[in-house]
């Protein structure tokens, strides 16, 4: 039984598709925001970089209809069971997807600045860990669509992966501005691209527990595994990476 | 973890399962009237001192089930009930019962106010008296003035017990049948959707007080409101076509239920 049919109250259905046609909408615009914004830093594209950055705009309007739809539906229709469910899921994940637009957004306006400073260190593993959080979010947007489980759990065991990854990216970086002090700059605005990726990983991960709840109505158990060490790091002149 | 901080977590824990000993049970319940059978093989436990909703479109069998909970279908004559149906595990149905006292243990408030015509003094004072619970005019105004007090009426009406109970308003007519149905002291409250005939503030006057009664009283409602199940109970039981489709705790049943038709019904699919 899909959310969207066969209700009594045809207006309601008519509601529940909007409210799907607005999401798939906005879930859209973020994970091409996302692959311009690592184009962008691949390429070094000014052009798409500040495409990004003036895009972002249109998540947030979409966020703000999906807000006030369920607003509007919360109040008409009190919904219940896997109804609730649904549209307290896609109002959840609207907010994560519109973190995600930012976080594009943030790597756009870097992209940019650091097209001052030289050629930035590091381009083709901070895209990689790009690709593998755009792969994520791909799937768990579609996980979300399909109401797919197994997919979901996919993507919430994938980022440890990507802490992985954006740990020894964090270690790299540093040793970079070690060795020259020029590569302050541009590594400063590689470590936050790298974060701001990390960070759109664990919104991809909140979104595959969301799904979780939203067909199971429980949420996932376990702790998830996590691998994000950068808070810890630290890496001292004269000592070797560990890549 | 101390005692006290366990508590205070079970307090607070609103996904902790609600559990309590039964205080009736139906097992295998069947109705039939005449020829046609209108519940089916219905188990069910009503929980000492919660309320357990009764919810289902209409004719599913829910008011026919409340009404086996006191014998009430007893003066339908084409009806029959077989399966058991006991109180605190002794049979209702047993040739030995006296059905007189059992509604006085199993009280019942129905859909439309139905006050005596008479004061509102004489619409309390009514049950205990033929039960014999007051032994003298003081004990009666005792009871009277408890009861009232419990169904939340007593300062509306205290300056005009000797009023008749069918010139208040409908709201109010409904808190004296509940005080009417507490001042026998019944162990269980049946109540048939008593709040079908109200407006919404009276109802959220009902629904409060049904709240406070749980504290001394087993309660189960049956309402066609499923927000009204929702708010007021911490047990609900679905039924569709005489079946009892669902039972389980009323956040669980309106969150995340188990049976597809539950879920069809309660969300507004087909009624």
């Amino acid at each position: 039984m899909t959310v969207d049919s066969g209700h009594i109250v045809a207006a309601y259905d008519d509601e529940m598709q909007q409210l799907t046609r607005l999401f798939s909408r906005m879930g859209g615009l973020a994970e091409k925001q996302l692959a311009e914004a690592l184009t962008a830093v691949e390429r070094r594209d000014l052009d798409l970089a500040g495409t990004v950055k003036d895009s972002d705009r249109a998540i947030d309007d979409l966020e703000h209809e999906i807000d006030a739809l369920v607003l509007r539906m919360l109040a008409l229709r009190q919904p219940v069971a896997n109804d609730l469910r649904y549209i307290i899921s896609t109002l959840r994940t609207a907010a994560d997807i519109e973190r995600i637009g930012d976080y594009a957004k943030n790597i756009g306006k870097r992209t940019i600045a650091m097209s001052s400073v030289g050629t930035p260190p590091m381009v083709r593993g901070v895209v990689r860990l790009g690709r593998l959080v755009q792969n994520m979010l791909k799937k768990v947007l579609d996980a979300y669509a399909q109401g797919d489980i197994q997919k979901a759990v996919e993507v919430w065991e994938a980022d440890e992966e990507v802490d992985s990854l954006h740990t020894s990216l964090f270690r790299e970086l540093l040793t970079y501005m070690m060795e020259d002090p020029r590569h302050i700059t541009p590594c400063t605005h590689m470590l936050f691209i790298a974060k701001n990726l990390e960070r759109i990983g664990d919104h991809a991960t909140n979104i595959a527990e969301t799904v979780h709840y939203h067909v199971e109505g429980v949420p996932l158990a376990e702790r998830r595994p996590k691998a994000d060490a950068s808070n810890y790091a630290v890496v001292t002149p004269g000592e070797e990476t560990d890549k | 973890m101390s005692a006290v901080t366990k508590e205070q977590a079970a307090a607070t824990d609103t996904t902790a399962p609600v559990s309590a000993l039964p205080k009736m049970k139906g097992r295998k319940v069947c109705v039939h009237y005449g020829e046609k059978q209108a519940l089916f093989d219905v188990d069910i436990d009503i929980l000492d001192k919660q309320v357990t909703a009764l919810i289902g479109p209409s004719g599913c069998g829910k008011s026919t089930f409340l009404r086996c909970l006191n014998r009430m279908n007893d003066v339908v004559d084409i009806c029959r009930v077989s399966g058991d149906v006991t109180l605190d595990d002794g049979d209702i149905y047993d040739s030995k019962v006296d059905v007189v006292h059992l509604r006085a243990r199993v009280g019942m408030v129905f859909q439309k106010p139905n006050p005596f015509p008479k004061t509102i003094f004489e619409n309390i004072a009514y049950g205990p008296r033929i039960h014999g619970l007051a032994k003298d005019k003081t004990t009666l105004e005792e009871t009277v003035e408890k009861s009232l007090r419990r169904a939340g009426l007593w300062e509306e009406v205290k300056d005009r017990l000797d009023q008749p109970g069918t010139g208040l308003s409908g709201g109010q007519q409904q808190r004296l049948c509940i005080a009417r149905a507490i001042a026998v002291e019944p162990e269980v409250i049946l109540m048939d959707e008593p709040c079908s005939a109200l407006d919404p503030i009276a109802t959220a006057t009902i629904e409060d007080l049904i709240h406070e009664l749980r504290e001394n009283f087993t309660i189960a409602i049956v309402t066609h409101s499923m927000q009204q199940a929702a708010r007021v109970s911490q047990k609900t039981a679905f039924f569709h076509l005489g079946k009892l489709i669902e039972y389980g705790d009323t956040e669980q049943i309106f969150t995340n239920p188990k049976q597809e038709k539950t879920q069809g019904y309660i969300t507004g699919r087909f009624g």
